[in-house]
Formats: structure tokens, C-alpha cells, sequence
């Protein structure tokens, strides 16, 4: 194809994302949108299964039945998302075990918040609660991004991801109307996971290059820094009506801005987290790991029966 | 009557609820996505039917209890599930072996629960069938995958089988409160499901091309409350909440 050629269909490309036609897997697109499409879709995969596991941690010590229950469909919800969000990836033209992969060996990344701990049953409600409610900002947008996989994957994900937060929430408001130990319990939650999930938000907007390319493929509808912002000015409210305290002494409503003013995040943090020196970065990805090799024989099994039973149908046929 | 009624109630759902515990633990750890998903999915249908056991035996206790007090504030002495359920997640051929195992019994068992005289139990019996008839499939499906896949698979899945045969034989053998219950109608009478479920595990155990385990000892306990060393652990984990932060709202 010539350079001409293929400036025509890049233009003819770019005016159907701009009239808000979706791009489908087999229409041509640009290698770029390719390889950003597989890399955003694969990390968000990448990080519904290694969500899994702070909030698996707990699932053995719910402290009721209710909660059990609710944490278990919840978790699973997430593998549910990891699922349609692969198969979505898999579309543009690479494969599961190339993005388990990717993963494995950390040239792909997922998001950071996973990599703190959970120490308190507490901590479950606020990672619905806070993390969620992150995640949930940046995917509403995504909705009506470009590409027609990721764009629908979206709509049930949004659906489970609001019903998430609620729930978590909940779990912190009960802990508010319980006693001081619980009270407690659910401020040293807010007091640990608040500045990582104002983190999920990604780096400052100068210092994020990506975004202008994302935000003309709508793979991006805000920018990071007022994703941020919007997150804040929701929240706060939510913390003050049961009771908790967020753990910024800058923290100031703005009456000309319209908005809360709040500290800077420690981008020292932020950054050792992000290239892999987290609390928990190493047992996160050791736990996916050992979980894929230690499956391999199981994997091999099923491969292994299924080719048996084909030749047994053939020789049948036959 | 409706103390040993709330005790026999409390000893099925206890099988789930050990078992639910036991899959629980696997959630993010599973050998695929889709084996992850479907785990935890029966550990999640497993600790819906102890909550509908539970709540009803609640009711008929009449007092403070709850369905939380059944499943976290009994001692070890007091859970009455069988050995077999208790067992650890030693691997994948583990799991699916004991889930093998209790399934099919728990499908004749539920088969014949749904015809108790007393209606909730009936009740719950019926619905939990539809689940149950499920986990069925997939265990059985896994088994002969397994049995029949590679050599690796085929031994990791007869060694498991051949471990957890000689926690099969308790599923029938009947207690003092098993014989009454099923006297009175209330109850199933687990000695005549020996047979159906021998016929239906050989079927599955041939077809995954695993040796029936030829062994003349057995081990029981689990339903007089006299555990394995593991339960020790499990409970810990379990009451861990209830245990350290007594009498609150969660």
C-alpha cells in the first residue's frame, strides 16, 4: 500500500471515529490504534485478575454469611470482566497466553492500587468504596470509546462495577455505626488506601503522553488530572456524611473554583510502585504466576482429552 | 424433636459449608480463568444453601441464634460434617477429586431430601438440586479429563481418587440422629444410597480410565465431631471476626 493510500484511509478513519462510528476487529485501523488498543484492554484485563487476590484474601474470613456470599460474587464479577476484556483483546489479533504473558515477565502492567495491602476486613469496603469508585470515573467515558468490543464490554462492567461500590460503602457505613473499634478499623482503611486511589488516576497531565492521541480515539474522554479532580469532589461528601475524616490536612473547598483544593501525591510513591517496588508487587504477580505454571499440567490434560476424543469421533466417522 | 431436627439440619449444611470454605480459599488461584470462575461460582451456591439451612434452623431454635451464630460460634466438637469435605486443596486433581466425591453423593442425597416431610427442608432440598446436578457435571467432566488426558493427569488423578476413598465410606454410614430422622420421614436414610452411588462413581471413574481403589479401611469422625487436624485451621480462619471482635454489626 502506498504512503498516499494509506493517509486516505487513516483520514477516512479518523472522520469515522470523529462521527462517532464504531471501529469493529476487522475493519482496517492504523497499527497504533492496534497496539494501544491491546495494550489498554489487556492492563485493564490484567488488572480485573490481579484484583482478585486483595479482596480473595479475605473471603475466608468474612465476618458473616451475607458478607461471604457478597464478596464471592464479587470477586467472581472480576474474573467475569478479565474474561470479556481478553476476549476483547483477542479480536486485535493476539492471544490469551500472550497477554498472561506479557504479564508474567512485566513488560505489561496492571493497575498499581493492587499492590497495597489488605490488613482489615475494613479494607474491603473501602477498595469497593474508593477503588471501585475510580475505576468506575474512567470507565463510564470509556462507554462510548471507539472500538466496539471495548465500548460493550464496558456497559456490563459499569453495571457490576456501580453495584461494587455501592456495596462497598455499605460495608464501611456499617462500620461507622458500629463501635469505636469499628469506627476505627474503617478510618485507618480510608487512612492507607486514600492517596493510592487518587494514584489510580495516573500521572499528572504533563506528564502523561499518551493522552492527546487517546483522547481523539476516545479511548481517553478526560484528562487524568481532571478525572482526579471530579473523583475528590465526589467522594469528600460521601466520607464527611458517615463520619470519616480524609487524611489531608490541605483539603479545602474552593467556592471560586468550584471545586475542592487538595494536597500533591507523593509521585516518589507513586512511581516506585508503578516500576514494581510496591508492598506487594512481587506476591501479586508470584500468585499469578504459580497459579498459570502450576496449572500447566492441568491445561495440557484438557488439550490432551479433547485431541483424544476427536480422533475417537473420526475413527467412528470412519 | 426440634432439637435434633436444628442438630440435623446443622450437619448437612455443614458439608457445604466446609467445603464452600475449602473453594473459597482457591478464588484468583485457579489453573484457568474459567476453572477460577466456575469454583468459586459452586462455593458460592454452596454457602447459599447453608444460609437457607442455617436461617431455618435459626427459626426453629427460637432463641438469639442466627445463621451467623450456626456457622461461626460453634466449637470444632459441635460441626458435624464428614472428614471428606475438610480435606486440603492439596492440587487441582485434589479438588476436583473431592468435589467428585461429595457431589455425587450430595446429588442422591438432595434427591431424597426433596421427599422429607417437612416442607422448608423439601424446599431447600429441591433447589439446591438444580446446583448441585451442575457441580456434577463439571466435577465428572474434570475427572475424565484428567483420567483420560495426559500421564501426568492420570496420575495426579488416581493418586487423589485413591487418597480420598477412605473418606467415602462415612457419607453412609448412618448416626443414632440419621436413623431417627429418617424413621420419622423428616430425614434420608444415607445407608440405601451406598449402592446408587458406587454404580454412578464406577461409571465415571471407568470412563476416566482410574482403578477403583481397593481399600478395606475407612476413616470417619466428621459426623460425631471427632475432626481431622485440619479443621483446627479452617475454623480459625473462619471465626477469625466473630472471634477477635465479639457481638458487633458487620
Amino acid at each position: 500500500m502506498s504512503e498516499l493510500e494509506t493517509k486516505s484511509l487513516e483520514e477516512r478513519f479518523n472522520q469515522r471515529i470523529a462521527n462517532d462510528e464504531k471501529i469493529e476487529p476487522k475493519d482496517w485501523m492504523p497499527e497504533k490504534y492496534r497496539k494501544t488498543h491491546i495494550r489498554q484492554i489487556s492492563q485493564h484485563a490484567h488488572s480485573e485478575i490481579v484484583g482478585m487476590l486483595p479482596e480473595g484474601n479475605w473471603i475466608s474470613r468474612c465476618p458473616t454469611l451475607r458478607r461471604k456470599v457478597a464478596l464471592l460474587a464479587k470477586v467472581q464479577d472480576e474474573g467475569g470482566h478479565g474474561l470479556y476484556l481478553y476476549s476483547a483483546a483477542e479480536t486485535l489479533g493476539i492471544s490469551r497466553e500472550e497477554m498472561f504473558d506479557q504479564l508474567h515477565t512485566g513488560e505489561a502492567k496492571y493497575s498499581s492500587i493492587f499492590n497495597y495491602p489488605t490488613l482489615t476486613w475494613a479494607d474491603i469496603g473501602t477498595i469497593g468504596w474508593l477503588v471501585d469508585g475510580a475505576a468506575i470515573m474512567n470507565q463510564v467515558a470509556l462507554i462510548n470509546t471507539s472500538f466496539g468490543p471495548y465500548g460493550r464490554a464496558m456497559i456490563r462492567i459499569c453495571k457490576e462495577e456501580s453495584f461494587h461500590q455501592r456495596q462497598g460503602f455499605e460495608i464501611i457505613m456499617t462500620l461507622m455505626n458500629g463501635t469505636d473499634e469499628q469506627k476505627a478499623m474503617a478510618q485507618d482503611s480510608l487512612n492507607r488506601f486514600w492517596w493510592p486511589a487518587l494514584m489510580m488516576f495516573g500521572p499528572r497531565d504533563a506528564d502523561s503522553p499518551n493522552s492527546e492521541q487517546s483522547m481523539l480515539w476516545k479511548l481517553k474522554r478526560k484528562t487524568n488530572d481532571e478525572l482526579r479532580q471530579a473523583f475528590v469532589d465526589q467522594t469528600v461528601p460521601q466520607a464527611e456524611l458517615i463520619g470519616l475524616t480524609i487524611p489531608d490536612p490541605q483539603l479545602k473547598w474552593n467556592e471560586d473554583r468550584k471545586h475542592y483544593d487538595f494536597g500533591d501525591l507523593n509521585w516518589e510513591e507513586f512511581w516506585q510502585v508503578v516500576h514494581g517496588h510496591g508492598p506487594c508487587n512481587k506476591q501479586r504477580l508470584d500468585a499469578r504466576k504459580n497459579a498459570w505454571n502450576n496449572g500447566a499440567w492441568v491445561r495440557d490434560a484438557a488439550m490432551a482429552h479433547a485431541e483424544k476424543n476427536a480422533n475417537r469421533e473420526l475413527k467412528q466417522a470412519v | 424433636m426440634s432439637n435434633h431436627l436444628v442438630q440435623y439440619i446443622c450437619g448437612i449444611a455443614d458439608n457445604s459449608l466446609i467445603l464452600g470454605q475449602r473453594l473459597g480459599e482457591l478464588c484468583g488461584h485457579g489453573p484457568s480463568l474459567e476453572t477460577d470462575i466456575a469454583l468459586t461460582n459452586i462455593s458460592l451456591d454452596l454457602f447459599g444453601q447453608v444460609r437457607s439451612y442455617f436461617q431455618y434452623a435459626a427459626e426453629l431454635q427460637g432463641d438469639q441464634s442466627s445463621e451467623d451464630t450456626f456457622a461461626f460460634l460453634r466449637k470444632e466438637r459441635e460441626y458435624r460434617n464428614v472428614l471428606l469435605v475438610e480435606q486440603p486443596n492439596t492440587d487441582f486433581a485434589y479438588i476436583i477429586g473431592r468435589q467428585f466425591l461429595f457431589d455425587v453423593y450430595h446429588q442422591l442425597f438432595l434427591e431424597k431430601l426433596q421427599s422429607s416431610s417437612d416442607q422448608t427442608l423439601a424446599a431447600i432440598a429441591k433447589k439446591s438440586l438444580k446446583e448441585v446436578t451442575y457441580h456434577v457435571r463439571f466435577s465428572s467432566d474434570w475427572v475424565i479429563r484428567l483420567g483420560d488426558g495426559t500421564e501426568e493427569s492420570h496420575n495426579r488423578m488416581s493418586a487423589a481418587i485413591e487418597d480420598l476413598w477412605i473418606f467415602t465410606e462415612e457419607l453412609f454410614s448412618c448416626t443414632e440422629l440419621e436413623k431417627e430422622m429418617s424413621n420419622s420421614a423428616l430425614g434420608v436414610d444415607v445407608s440405601l444410597l451406598r449402592e446408587a452411588y458406587l454404580n454412578r462413581v464406577h461409571a465415571v471413574l471407568n470412563e476416566a480410565t482410574i482403578a477403583i481403589p481397593d481399600v478395606k479401611y475407612f476413616q470417619k469422625g466428621g459426623k460425631q465431631g471427632i475432626h481431622s487436624e485440619h479443621m483446627g485451621y479452617i475454623l480459625t480462619e473462619m471465626q477469625y471476626m466473630q472471634r477477635t471482635f465479639p457481638n458487633m454489626t458487620w
